[in-house]
């Protein structure tokens, strides 16, 4: 089997500033939604109280939402988690009560109700955690940006450092934006998705440079925009299979997973989606209009002519 | 040229065995145990337990699947049904304890991994569940380090009052602000004596001396590096005293630790009263000190559970023995500063030396004084139950604060006593930041959930690249298993904590994995469709897709190594299955899988062709279509 049979080069950078103008609108929206809705944080970052409550059989939201309310309690989310039966309601921190106190109340408010109700997770975070994982996750992120930016600008030059990690993490963004707009829950394993799809997207970029480098050598005559465009035509096959069977793997969890792993495998889909577009089109883009160069990359071997094969930044080629 | 030494071959087969060795032990399960483990240090479990409790079960009919003990720590009885665990608690717990309200040993329901014993010998284990896979409760505690410096600043304030007083200083007042105390004096001279006398005797404090408003003060602070002494030891205070509340719990695995400066998490897997385990962990204990009731009623009641006298109570001691005390409270724990474990410096004896505050001290001296010869009980009071933890009998008047007691002890009870003393109460408050519990349906279904993710993944992934690679995807799909078998290899060895963002990690290591191997496989293809050899395909494309893994997996273990080091909770128990992951596929997917396909065709002379699916020429067997550019 063969999916790509490609006869000639796909003249991608042409339409350089479409594709580029298509991720700043996306972006651009993106931003917006975190802006004007914000993300929905789950109790981990915002402190609280959540509990999970199974029931024998369905049960009415609005009854349990009025039986909760008459606690006192302000601010009570009352939703279904995964099915009819299962309940997710969440309180807000509040002071001089203590987290068990709040989540035996409604435990004994929900058993008025059906006293079948089963208890099948509680979680109580107070505010001092919240505010530390925030901090935490924004240090790792910014971690992975200058870890890798360090590494592109060692394996390749600044230019491609650049682009690699604009390109990249404007797909954070986006993820961000969806998670936004569609007031999906980002919690702890979103945020390590997200880290994860930033690493795994910007190797894509890599494998592109590499093969610009390559082809910087080994075809001397052609134009940057030309090389550009071989280079991301000759990795295609690659970049779609290797990502197709990591969606696979993350469709399986969004199919079996359960609740728990939902928008955690619903990150990744994003992630891998907007990793594919972002760094095939927007890096080799922004890299075109930072303007690398056949002499940035191939100092050395600009005298030799041929291509040295012992030369560890030769590079791979897929 | 597609061949590899012997030697590379042995490797493999080597990691395979040890891989297959320590993955193994996951497949067998657990089954339902009870544990039997000491409550106090002077109870041990030994064959002697063990026999009389397989003497109790085979009375009752049960016979227990497996007995393990562990001389000095535990004896875990397995069984085949829980139904035959729960009915073996309940005999047990009657059999070796005669006293349910005070027992002697902690009888808990566990999970014992079924694997056979010759794999338990060789430290093959299954890998730890986490809470959100078992159930239980999880707590995040944090200590309150201001109040343990506070209140050790305000007993240092009372030292240096009575210290102040026996010297003939004359001050002006003694007050404490925040952590520093603060000492008013008329002239400068008593002021110059007392910081004197402070830094000779108080060897924590450094002083300051500041005018204000005509008068002469002193203002003394804790000195950094006792500041930090004081906040280890609080800690580690809390923890022991935690301990202690805990294994009357009867948790089978609690876990306690010191998580960064000034928090504890508290583990109890099973665990599913959260009211109850809540209480418990913030139970305040109370300590007391009273004159034992030395009249001859009192010592009859001792003896024959007769008529205490008035103004009097009887309290057992930890052996059982009662000893009837006096009502009034001469000193509470809070007198208490500290109590260690010791030796008597004359005869050399076990010992616990205690420590008082000044006002203690001052109290105690008097006590003492009148009561040559009579005994004193310390008491420990929790639940609203008193225990005499040890009757000393008052050899002489004891001033100064520093109180030994000795004699009839050996080292285990001398600790013990120590450890109850201060375990009597916090070092300073906690609060509870972090709560989480997981039922035990939960923690089922999120296993089973987390298990079918990665085997249809696997599946499928493994199915497509069969289907496009043909041979080639069968070696990679392979070699994809072998990365599984692997990476639960070393989380097995490791004992790592598996959760189910772990097992996610699992599934999407698997997905990136694969990415080696098409990376190889496309390389091939192309080299073939170059024109080139089988065999020279085959090594061109291992080659040279090389550098390219490598940069891949550079950048995604970047990733996971910040991961690794800002996550807490869930997101590390993510990235270290990531991180083992990525180092894992570099073996099977380049090394591992090289090796199959050189077995496969390293040896065949003159090979033509090479099962790796579809090799796509152009018709103009041009291969790239930059050459038509002039």
């Amino acid at each position: 089997m063969e999916f790509f049979k490609l006869r000639r080069d796909i003249p991608f950078m042409r339409h350089a500033l479409a594709f580029n103008a298509v991720s700043f609108i996306t972006f651009l929206a993106a931003i917006f939604f975190l802006f004007s809705k914000g993300l929905h944080l789950s109790v981990e970052f915002t402190g609280g109280t959540l509990v999970e409550v199974h029931f024998a059989q369905s049960v009415d939201l609005d009854d349990l939402r009025a039986r909760i309310n008459t606690l006192g309690y302000r601010d009570v989310q009352v939703q279904n988690f995964g099915s009819t039966q299962d309940v997710l309601i969440r309180m807000p921190i509040i002071k001089g009560v203590s987290s068990g106190e709040q989540s035996t109340q409604v435990m004994d408010k929900l058993k008025e109700a059906d006293a079948n109700a089963v208890l099948r997770r509680s979680e109580f975070v107070g505010p001092q955690v919240g505010d530390e994982l925030t901090i935490d996750g924004l240090k790792a992120l910014a971690c992975v940006v200058v870890g890798i930016m360090i590494y592109l600008a060692i394996r390749f030059e600044w230019k491609y450092a650049v682009a690699g990690i604009v390109a990249n993490l404007h797909d954070v963004v986006i993820i961000l934006g969806f998670f936004a707009a569609f007031q999906w829950e980002f919690s702890l394993p979103v945020l390590a998705a997200v880290l994860a799809v930033l690493g795994y997207s910007v190797n894509e970029s890599v494998v592109i440079f590499d093969r610009i480098r390559e082809n910087f050598k080994r075809l001397r005559k052609l134009e940057t925009v030309s090389i550009i465009d071989n280079a991301i035509t000759s990795t295609m096959s690659r970049t779609i299979i290797t990502h197709g069977c990591t969606q696979l793997m993350v469709l399986s969890m969004l199919l079996f997973g359960g609740e728990t792993l939902h928008y955690f495998a619903l990150a990744l889909t994003i992630g891998i989606l907007f990793g594919i577009y972002s760094s095939v089109f927007v890096a080799a883009a922004l890299a075109m209009w930072l303007g690398i160069k056949r002499e940035d990359l191939i100092k050395t071997n600009a005298k030799g002519g041929d291509i040295d094969p012992n030369d560890p930044n030769s590079g791979a080629v897929v | 040229m597609n061949r590899y030494p012997l030697w590379k071959y042995i490797v493999i087969l080597v990691a395979l065995l040890v891989g297959s060795l320590y993955t193994l032990p996951n497949f067998f399960g657990e089954s339902p145990a009870v544990q039997i483990s000491a409550s106090k240090s002077i109870f041990t479990v030994d064959a002697a337990v063990q026999a009389s409790v397989q003497e109790a079960l085979n009375k009752a009919g049960l016979t227990p699947a497996s007995s393990s003990l562990e001389v000095g720590h535990s004896l875990k009885v397995g069984f085949e049904r829980t139904e035959d665990q729960l009915r073996a608690k309940e005999l047990i717990q009657k059999t070796i304890n005669s006293d349910l309200d005070n027992p002697s040993f902690i009888v808990a329901l566990n999970l014992i991994p079924r694997s056979p014993t010759w794999l338990s010998n060789l430290h093959a284990y299954p890998m730890y569940l986490g809470l959100d896979l078992r159930g239980g409760v999880h707590f995040m505690l944090q200590v309150d380090m201001a109040a343990a410096l506070t209140k050790r600043a305000d007993s240092l304030a009372g030292d240096i009052r009575s210290q102040l007083r026996e010297k003939n200083i004359r001050h002006s007042g003694i007050t404490r602000d925040g952590q520093a105390i603060d000492i008013a004096f008329r002239d400068k001279e008593t002021l110059d004596l007392a910081a004197a006398l402070i830094k000779d005797q108080f060897a924590e404090l450094q002083t300051v001396a500041v005018p204000q408003n005509g008068e002469l003060k002193l203002h003394a602070t804790l000195l950094a590096q006792a500041a930090k002494k004081i906040q280890e030891q609080a800690l580690k205070q809390n923890i022991t005293t935690l301990h202690n509340r805990i294994n009357e719990l009867g948790v089978s695995e609690p876990v306690i630790q010191q998580q960064g400066i000034d928090r504890i998490v508290v583990q109890l897997p099973g665990v599913q009263d959260t009211a109850k385990a809540k209480d418990i962990l913030g139970r305040t204990a109370t300590l007391e000190v009273r004159l034992v009731d030395e009249s001859a009623e009192a010592r009859s009641a001792e003896l024959s559970n007769g008529l205490v006298p008035f103004g009097s109570e009887r309290f057992n001691d930890r052996g059982g023995v009662a000893v009837v005390v006096k009502k009034q409270v001469l000193l509470t724990g809070e007198n208490l500063t500290d109590a260690q474990p010791g030796f008597d410096n004359q005869t050399q004896e076990a010992a616990v030396h205690l420590t008082l505050d000044a006002k203690g001290a001052r109290i105690f001296r008097d006590v003492t004084r009148e009561n040559v010869g009579k005994r004193m009980a310390i008491l420990l009071f929790e639940k609203g139950k008193g225990e005499v933890v040890t009757a000393p009998v008052i050899r002489s008047e004891i001033g100064g604060g520093r109180v030994q007691i000795s004699g009839h002890m050996n080292t285990v009870e001398a600790n013990d006593t120590a450890l109850l003393l201060r375990a009597g109460s916090l070092a300073a408050p906690m609060e509870i930041i972090e709560e989480r519990t997981i039922g035990p349906s939960l923690g089922a279904e999120n296993i089973a959930k987390g298990f079918d993710s990665v085997t249809w993944g696997f599946v499928a992934v493994a199915a497509f690249m069969c289907i496009y690679y043909m041979l080639f995807g069968v070696f990679s799909s392979v070699a994809l298993a072998i990365n599984l078998l692997l990476l639960v290899a070393i989380l097995s060895m490791l004992q790592a904590t598996l959760t189910l963002p772990g097992m996610a990690a699992m599934a999407l290591v698997l997905g990136m994995a694969i990415d080696a191997n098409v990376l190889i496989n496309e390389r091939v293809r192309e080299e073939l469709r170059n024109g080139a050899p089988p065999q020279t395909a085959i090594n061109n494309g291992y080659e040279r897709a090389w550098s390219t893994i490598l940069d891949s997996n550079v950048t995604t273990l970047i990733a996971g190594l910040a991961l690794l080091a800002f996550g807490s909770g869930p997101v590390r128990g993510f990235a270290v299955v990531h991180c083992l992951g990525i180092m894992t596929s570099m073996f099977s997917a380049v090394f591992f899988s090289r090796g199959l396909v050189n077995l496969w065709y390293g040896h065949v002379q003159r090979l033509q062709k090479v099962s790796i699916g579809t090799v796509w020429r152009p018709s103009n067997s041009q291969a790239s279509s930059s050459t038509d550019l002039k």
